[in-house]
């Protein structure tokens, strides 16, 4: 026998350990990036950091693959060829930058809505905002609108934050998790954390929807509900909870408005409006006296019965019984909806009798006094240990506002917001809408050559704070915050296109964009927005949109379609805050910001796109960016981070503030922040006091933390929102009250749809085109292991999701006589494809699904024409038309949600059929290749990442194709 | 070292709970990018950029599934080596290039022995080999031993990376040869499972199997009900009298 | 498993030296001149060299093919190569005895044919002893290799024979006809039974998930193919596996029987009787790999 070899137990690992900020993707978890002769050599998770506690995902893992892309764009480009081909010239920064300015400066100037400036998953919307607003454009928002506007302005609008980003199950204490609709998340690594932590505790984990995959593939009961139907369903629990009595009563009372008075005057002006008192206070009726009296009045016992005679002969009752009213009717008996959501009354209501016992039977008490916002002292802090998350699978359809706000409604019957054991918000959440700014953006808000009044987004609280013209005409490119989509709190970034292409209300001169891959996978109609870019006005000549502004870090399809690119910074390489004015990476623990930080210098002609913004910014002279000798006020974006102050004493960074650098919240600029955040790994965090941990809206040790941290200048506590007046303000208006008022065509939809209690609708696409024609719901899901389109240039995740099939149940693939690695045609309303086909049984009878965005186009990303992903990856965006089949109206009626714009990506219905035998086996449609810009040349084929760190004996490619 | 040791007391491997995997990936990329500068040869990935990509892994994550409509369960299935105790891959080895640690039972490929016959990959039934399209040697699983032992990292870091980055804790690491190791304590607790038992090559890792769901066709429970009778009126009576007894 | 050409040219044609290489120690053939004798163990060396030669290709590391050597205690693949090499000296030290000296005793003779026989089934235990392919891990897997060797071996006796003028009897022909019918004939069992219930091994067992009800697959672990996939996913179609089946037969048993009956032993005849076995010989190799299944496959979506 030979001797064992001796293995090289201990060898060395990296030179240096810098910890800053994922970013493969929006969920911003810690990183240790390992660095060894100047290379990254090893990207692990920060253990200390507050969000991944030092897990890592799939793609934070590739993060190298990611930064030595040969997809990075290299230098500044100007379009040379036709828009769409990719023919570019490389030129300076001084160059790219002086044509910016020119191109701006003169809508700033004349009509600076001209500009419309549109930005993706980015995480510097507290900048971007803040310079659109400088600019003085009311058309800037983000990608929320297309994403998930409803669940967040669902959240907001009901109990001041959303699941999303704003809060989190109590993972350490609930009995019961409830995921409705979602694939991955932007709270990608807690989530399975927290599901790893309630499995292992052996919690009950429940999954709602159509396809049993991932978490819902590990969940104890697995509910593969009809796409578009969740709203009927949680009513359904909704009611069987009611009628069973298991609600908790107390909590409905104390912090939600089921016991303020709503006025019953059918007809009249104010016929469903809240009480209110002198002073605005809304009424509940007190038990004691029988009287009613301010809701926040001390010691009052709340009624959820009962009913006041109003002087003008009209009533009021507690808004409990419109509840009560609503949805204890049999139209939301489980027998009478089963078949409609796909699944058997019997399991509806183990459904609800499961949440119940969660709720009741396992309350959990915790002997934590606190006060209460009215002054009223508790002992303990009662928790209903049931708690939920939810995202696009509930929140993506055109009656998505309202079933996200039935699903908090749930919540809040059960007892289980910001209990222990329930959801808990994150701070600086909860923050009700009234706690928000209005937008801004009506004419008397937009003055050439000025910034706005206020910010282009914000929370609108009735038709009064809409964005429209004295003629009730959209102001805004997107048509937000108009009567097409009142309550559009993130805008409606896949209008912007289709809208400012038709000229509908206006065009525009510059589009300018921001890390948002629109002429591909985040556009609905990819072709027709494809085209829409390149479309020219007969008679001038011109592109319809005349200029278009890119930033990209990669050769994504996007670029072709850009007049003028400003290359980004991989996120290794750049300054960015994760800061509280923007998306928080708080826990429901603690308050925690973050910073990117260049761990890397940048091998390239690049720049990090905010210090770009803030230099055109400076270059504009817009307010705010320059001194008062008219010279740039700030170096670069990490200058920015540290003394920009939004008010005084608070910045972009919470974390080590004030001269010495040990102030929290509030304190004046740290010339020292950054290096404070890089010390301390990249982050700063600081816990909640335990008295102020639970109950945030109503807690006041939280509203006191809270002003201490400079969340608000005053305590803002609140009541939950189960009945919204802000709803019944725009129905009112379509009943025909008040001086803002629906144009006639929408009326019915606004009186329909924005019901002050929850109801649900049918999916508007479903009604729109025949059911019988298009029987069947296609659906995308987020492969864990990528992220939308730009996972796809990494040559390691490329290996995993290269290509996507459609998946399909046997039932539905023996109907049509396809099997496994078949073609099928896939059609809707608006369009065809050819795709592949996988079986499996995981999925609701009448739904067909596939991973999103794994489809490129040819000649994109540096890779080979003939890749996976071109050949046999596909996007379902081909199908989804951004305006519904049209109604003959001449109308243009978005595919959105009506109440909040949200994209309707999940409403789509299809019929499918097997391609023919003699059919190419490659998906359709298929489009040219764009071109290649300068300086990127095309990769090595055989990669050998490390070898030069490694013990390999031979020490080239040997077999390199 | 092609035969095998005497069985080491030390039985170092993983524990992988199927009832926790959701099928991320990141043990996977997190295994790869550890290993690829890590020990032996880089892990090449060849056509990277191509029509057809293709590279070693250490490990790979199957997705499978059972029982048909609303009874489907789908089970998320990490893959790696095993480290068998009766390793077929070991003894087949013609160059003594594969090998069983007789410390603590990790098999190891000594790459500057390795021809790159592939015979051991032929002879592992559960496919945890794979041969570097670049570099011509065999790759597997090397339970990280350039982690687990390695003293220029932490010690709370000194854990296989796959278990180490997996976000749900679906992945244990430890001594399965020590009954009372906690890894070992799981396995008994959860009724973990040797992969093709048949195949006699006793594997050290284990699965921990899902917990079975609730079947779809369960009776629901009872309500707690507490109105009277389950009616609108009902409803209302309890409405009042909860309010009466809180007061 | 995938068929790699290397690997079946090396076992076809080693085969075929180490079977003549048995035949002519054993005596089966009269070395008129003494340069027959070179002219003889050259064509076994170049057989056996060419095979060797061959196996290394498919090498990741050819150049340290000496390695191979060194684990024979367990290892079938590093005895079929210590086996080779003594074999080889064995016959090179009988050449020379034959040259230099004269006829080996016999029990020389005898154990230098052993030797060759036990090469040939060191090689076929290479496949022989991996329970992970069903179908070769059978106990017919090394009659089959060497019932080829032996048949191959005869055949090119015969043609040496023809070729060397010398006249052949009857008897020795109907050896070689008999040898080649058994040869497929348990080649034709083999495909039969050989692997007929599977590896024991079941997408159930290797998952341990029985108790959840047929296990399918429904997503592999990577889009892109990958080399288990690419090396041990073969599959070939059912339609093709018996065709080739015929093909392999009627080339390499069926076509030399009826050449050798009618030709009367022309240099040509035989010869091509020899290429044509062979040449059948080489699709029985490449059907042994392609037709074999991997318990791996299990995992990617094959069942058993
Ligand atoms: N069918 C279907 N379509 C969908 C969805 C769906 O579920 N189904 N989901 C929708 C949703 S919710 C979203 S959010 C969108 C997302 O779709 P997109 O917003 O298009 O998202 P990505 O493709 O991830 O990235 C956009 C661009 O950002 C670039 N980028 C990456 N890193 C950087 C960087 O550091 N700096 C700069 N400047 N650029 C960078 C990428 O190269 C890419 O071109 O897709 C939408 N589209
Ligand atoms: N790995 C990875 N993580 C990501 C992203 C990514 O691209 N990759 N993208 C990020 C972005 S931008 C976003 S917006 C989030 C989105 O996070 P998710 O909301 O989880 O995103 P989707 O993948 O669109 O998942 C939608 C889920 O809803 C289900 N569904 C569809 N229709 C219905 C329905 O009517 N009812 C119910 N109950 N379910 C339904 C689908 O089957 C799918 O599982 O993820 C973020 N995180
Ligand atoms: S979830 Fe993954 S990709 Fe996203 S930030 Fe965290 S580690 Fe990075
Ligand atoms: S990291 Fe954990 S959850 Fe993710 S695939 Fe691997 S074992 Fe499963
Ligand atoms: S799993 Fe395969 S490679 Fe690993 S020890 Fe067992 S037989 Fe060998
Ligand atoms: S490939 Fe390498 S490790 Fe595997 S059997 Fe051959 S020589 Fe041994
Ligand atoms: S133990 Fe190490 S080598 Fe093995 S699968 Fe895990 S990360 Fe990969
Ligand atoms: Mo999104």
């Amino acid at each position: 026998m030979s001797v064992e070899p001796i293995v090289e137990r201990s060898p060395k690992v990296a030179d240096e350990v810098k910890k800053t900020t994922c970013y493969m993707c929006a969920c911003r978890c810690g990183i240790n990036v390992h660095l060894r002769d100047g290379k990254v050599r090893y990207i692990e998770g920060n253990r200390d950091h507050p969000v991944n506690k030092g897990v890592l995902c799939a793609k934070g893992s590739a993060g190298i693959m990611q930064h030595y892309s040969p997809a990075r764009l290299r230098s500044p480009l100007k379009r040379v060829g036709p828009r769409g081909s990719g023919q570019f010239e490389e030129i300076s920064w001084e160059e790219a930058l002086t044509t910016a300015t020119g191109w701006l400066a003169p809508i700033r100037e004349t009509d600076p809505k001209k500009l419309a400036f549109f930005t993706g998953r980015d995480q510097s919307q507290a900048l971007t905002s803040w310079w659109a607003q400088q600019f003085g454009t009311p058309n800037f928002a983000a990608h929320g609108g297309f994403c998930s506007v409803n669940m967040a302005a669902g959240g907001i609008y009901t109990i001041g934050g959303a699941f999303w980003e704003f809060g989190s199950p109590d993972w350490d204490l609930t009995e019961m998790f409830v995921l409705f609709g979602v694939a991955e998340d932007h709270d990608s690594n807690p989530i399975k954390m927290g599901l790893g932590k309630l499995k292992n505790r052996g919690k009950r984990v429940v999954s709602v929807n159509p396809v049993q995959t991932g978490y819902a593939a590990i969940s104890d009961d697995w509910y593969g509900v009809t796409p578009g139907t969740d709203g009927l369903l949680i009513l359904s629990l909704i009611r069987e909870l009611m009628l069973s009595g298991n609600i908790d009563v107390d909590y409905l009372r104390r912090y939600t408005n089921a016991p303020w008075l709503v006025i019953r005057n059918p007809g009249a002006a104010d016929d469903g409006l809240f009480l209110r008192d002198d002073d605005g206070k809304p009424q509940i009726l007190d038990r004691n006296s029988g009287k009613p009296v301010a809701s926040n009045s001390r010691g009052a016992a709340a009624q959820l019965q009962g009913e006041v005679k109003l002087n003008n002969g009209a009533i009021a009752v507690p808004s409990f019984m419109l509840m009560a009213e609503a949805y204890l009717d049999d139209a939301y008996n489980p027998d009478v909806i089963a078949g409609k959501v796909g699944i058997p009354a019997a399991r509806i209501r183990q459904l609800a009798a499961d949440l119940a016992e969660a709720a009741f039977a396992k309350e959990i008490v915790i002997n934590q006094p606190w006060t209460d916002w009215k002054g009223e002292h508790h002992e303990t802090m009662i928790g209903r240990p049931v708690s939920m998350h939810a995202m696009r699978g509930i929140s993506a359809h055109s009656n998505g506002f309202q079933t996200c706000r039935a699903l908090h409604v749930l919540q809040l019957i059960l007892g289980s917001v910001e209990v222990p054991g329930g959801f808990r918000f994150k701070p600086p959440y909860p923050k009700p809408a009234e706690a928000h700014p209005k937008p801004a953006g009506r004419p008397d808000q937009v003055t050439p050559g000025k910034p706005m009044a206020g910010a282009p987004l914000g929370y609108v609280l009735g038709p009064d704070d809409l964005i429209i013209g004295k003629d009730g005409a959209p102001q805004r490119i997107d048509k937000a915050y108009s009567w097409d989509a009142p309550m559009s709190a993130h805008g409606l970034m896949h209008m912007v296109i289709s809208n400012a292409v038709a000229g509908d209300p206006y065009p525009v001169d510059v589009l300018f964009m921001y890390m948002a891959n629109m002429a591909w996978n985040s556009s609905m109609n990819t072709r027709g927005v494809m085209d829409m870019l390149t479309a020219k006005d007969d008679e001038t000549g011109e592109y319809k949109i005349p200029k278009i502004i890119y930033s990209d870090a990669y050769q994504s399809e996007m670029v072709a379609y850009a007049d003028l690119i400003l290359p980004d910074t991989t996120y290794l390489e750049r300054h960015d805050a994760i800061s509280l004015l923007d998306r928080p990476i708080c826990e429901a623990d603690g308050v925690a910001d973050a910073i990117r930080w260049p761990v890397l210098p940048p091998d390239r002609d690049v720049r990090g796109f905010q210090s770009v913004l803030l230099d055109i910014g400076a270059r504009l002279d817009l307010p705010g960016m320059v001194n008062e000798d008219g010279s740039a006020k700030y170096v670069d974006y990490g200058d920015y981070i540290v003394n920009h102050e939004r008010k005084p004493g608070i910045g972009p960074l919470a974390g080590f503030r004030g001269e010495n650098g040990k102030a929290e919240g509030r304190g004046s600029p740290n010339p020292a922040q950054l290096d404070a955040y890089i010390e301390n790994g990249g982050f700063w965090h600081t816990e909640i006091p335990d008295a102020a941990k639970y109950y945030k809206m109503a807690n006041m040790a939280y509203q006191d933390f809270a002003v201490e941290m400079g969340f608000f200048d005053s305590p803002q506590p609140y009541d939950f929102q189960i009945y919204s007046e802000v709803l019944q303000k725009f129905l009112l208006a379509a009943e025909g009250h008040g001086d803002v008022q629906p144009p006639e065509h929408l009326r019915a939809r606004v009186k329909q749809c924005f019901t002050p209690l929850p109801s649900w609708y049918p999916p508007f696409e479903g009604s729109a085109v025949d059911e019988d024609e298009f029987p069947i719901h296609a659906l995308t899901q987020r492969p864990m292991a990528m992220y939308h389109s730009w996972g796809s240039q990494n040559p390691w995740l490329r290996q995993i999701h290269g290509h996507n099939p459609m998946f399909l149940s046997q039932t539905l693939a023996s109907k049509i006589g396809v099997g496994e690695g078949d073609w099928i045609w896939v059609t809707s309303h608006h369009g065809k494809i050819r795709v592949p086909v996988a079986v499996m049984e995981g999925v609701n009878e009448h739904t067909i699904w596939t991973w999103n965005a794994i489809g490129k186009r040819k000649g994109a990303w540096q890779l080979d024409a003939d890749a996976p992903e071109v050949k046999k990856g596909f996007l379902l965006n081909h199908l989804i038309h951004e305006l519904l089949p049209p109604k003959g109206d001449g109308m243009r009626w978005a595919n959105s949600d009506p109440i909040t714009g949200q994209a309707a990506w999940f409403d789509l219905r299809v019929k499918i059929e097997a391609a023919a035998a003699d059919e190419p086996a490659e998906v359709a449609p298929q489009f040219d290749q764009i071109a290649s810009p300068p300086g990127l040349s095309k990769p090595e084929a055989m990669l050998r990442y490390g070898l030069e760190w490694t013990k390999s004996a031979t020490k080239q490619s040997k077999k390199g194709q | 070292m092609t035969s095998l040791p005497e069985p080491s007391a030390i039985k170092l491997g993983l524990v992988i709970d199927l009832d926790i995997c959701v099928g991320c990936q990141a043990c996977v990329v997190n295994c790869k990018e550890w290993n690829t500068s890590g020990y032996g040869a880089p892990l090449s990935d060849s056509d990277a950029y191509g029509a057809k990509p293709s590279g070693a892994w250490l490990n790979r994550v199957h997705a499978f599934e059972a029982g048909t409509g609303a009874d489907a369960k789908v089970v998320h299935f990490p893959k790696s080596c095993l480290h068998c105790e009766d390793a077929p891959c070991v003894t087949v080895c013609p160059t003594g290039a594969s090998f069983k640690r007789s410390e603590d039972g990790i098999v190891l490929v000594n790459e500057d022995w390795c021809i790159g016959c592939g015979l051991c990959a032929w002879s592992c039934p559960y496919g945890a080999r794979e041969m570097d399209p670049a570099e011509g040697v065999m790759k597997k699983c090397t339970l990280c031993v350039d982690r687990i032992y390695n003293e220029n990292l932490p010690s709370e870091d000194q854990v296989p990376a796959c278990v180490r980055t997996c976000p749900t804790n679906a992945r244990h690491y430890g001594d399965l040869g020590d009954p009372n190791s906690e890894v070992s304590l799981l396995v008994a607790a959860r009724g973990g499972v040797d992969l093709m038992p048949e195949q006699n090559t006793k594997p050290v890792n284990k699965y921990l199997p899902p917990r079975p769901r609730r079947a779809a066709n369960d009776t629901p429970m009872s309500l707690l009900a507490m109105a009277d009778e389950a009616t609108p009126s009902g409803f209302w009576k309890w409405v009042d009298s909860t309010l009466e007894k809180l007061g | 498993m995938r068929p790699a050409w290397s690997i079946i040219f090396f076992t076809s044609i080693s085969g075929l030296g180490f079977g003549l290489a048995a035949w002519v120690v054993l005596g089966f053939i009269d070395f008129v001149h003494p340069q027959q004798i070179f002219g003889v163990g050259g064509l076994v060396m170049l057989l056996i060299g060419a095979g060797l030669l061959s196996s290394t290709l498919h090498l990741g590391h050819p150049e340290r093919a000496w390695r191979a050597l060194s684990q024979w205690r367990s290892s079938w693949l590093s005895r079929e190569g210590v086996l080779a090499v003594l074999a080889m000296l064995a016959l090179a030290g009988w050449g020379w005895h034959v040259f230099a000296i004269g006829t080996p005793p016999l029990w020389a003779n005898i154990a230098s044919a052993l030797l060759m026989a036990v090469t040939v089934y060191a090689t076929s235990m290479i496949y022989a002893s991996l329970k992970t392919v069903a179908r070769w891990h059978h106990p017919l897997t090394p009659i089959c290799y060497l019932m080829f060797a032996a048949a191959g071996g005869l055949l090119a006796i015969l043609w040496l024979q023809a070729f060397w003028g010398q006249g052949q009897s009857d008897a020795f022909e109907l050896a070689v006809l008999l040898a080649l019918a058994s040869a497929w004939g348990i080649k034709l069992v083999w495909w039969q039974i050989a692997g007929a219930n599977g590896s024991g091994s079941t997408l159930a067992s290797a998952t341990g998930l029985a108790g959840l009800g047929e296990v399918r697959s429904i997503m592999p672990p990577h889009t892109s193919e990958n080399y288990l996939q690419h090396e041990m996913g073969f599959v070939i179609a059912r339609k093709h596996t018996s065709r080739l089946r015929l093909i392999a037969l009627g080339l390499g048993g069926i076509l030399p029987c009826l050449l050798v009956i009618m030709d009367g032993g022309s240099t040509m005849g035989i010869g091509l009787a020899l290429l044509l076995h062979m040449a059948g010989v080489f699709v029985e190799r490449w059907l042994f790999f392609a037709e074999a299944k991997h318990t791996v496959s299990i995992y990617y979506g094959h069942q058993h």
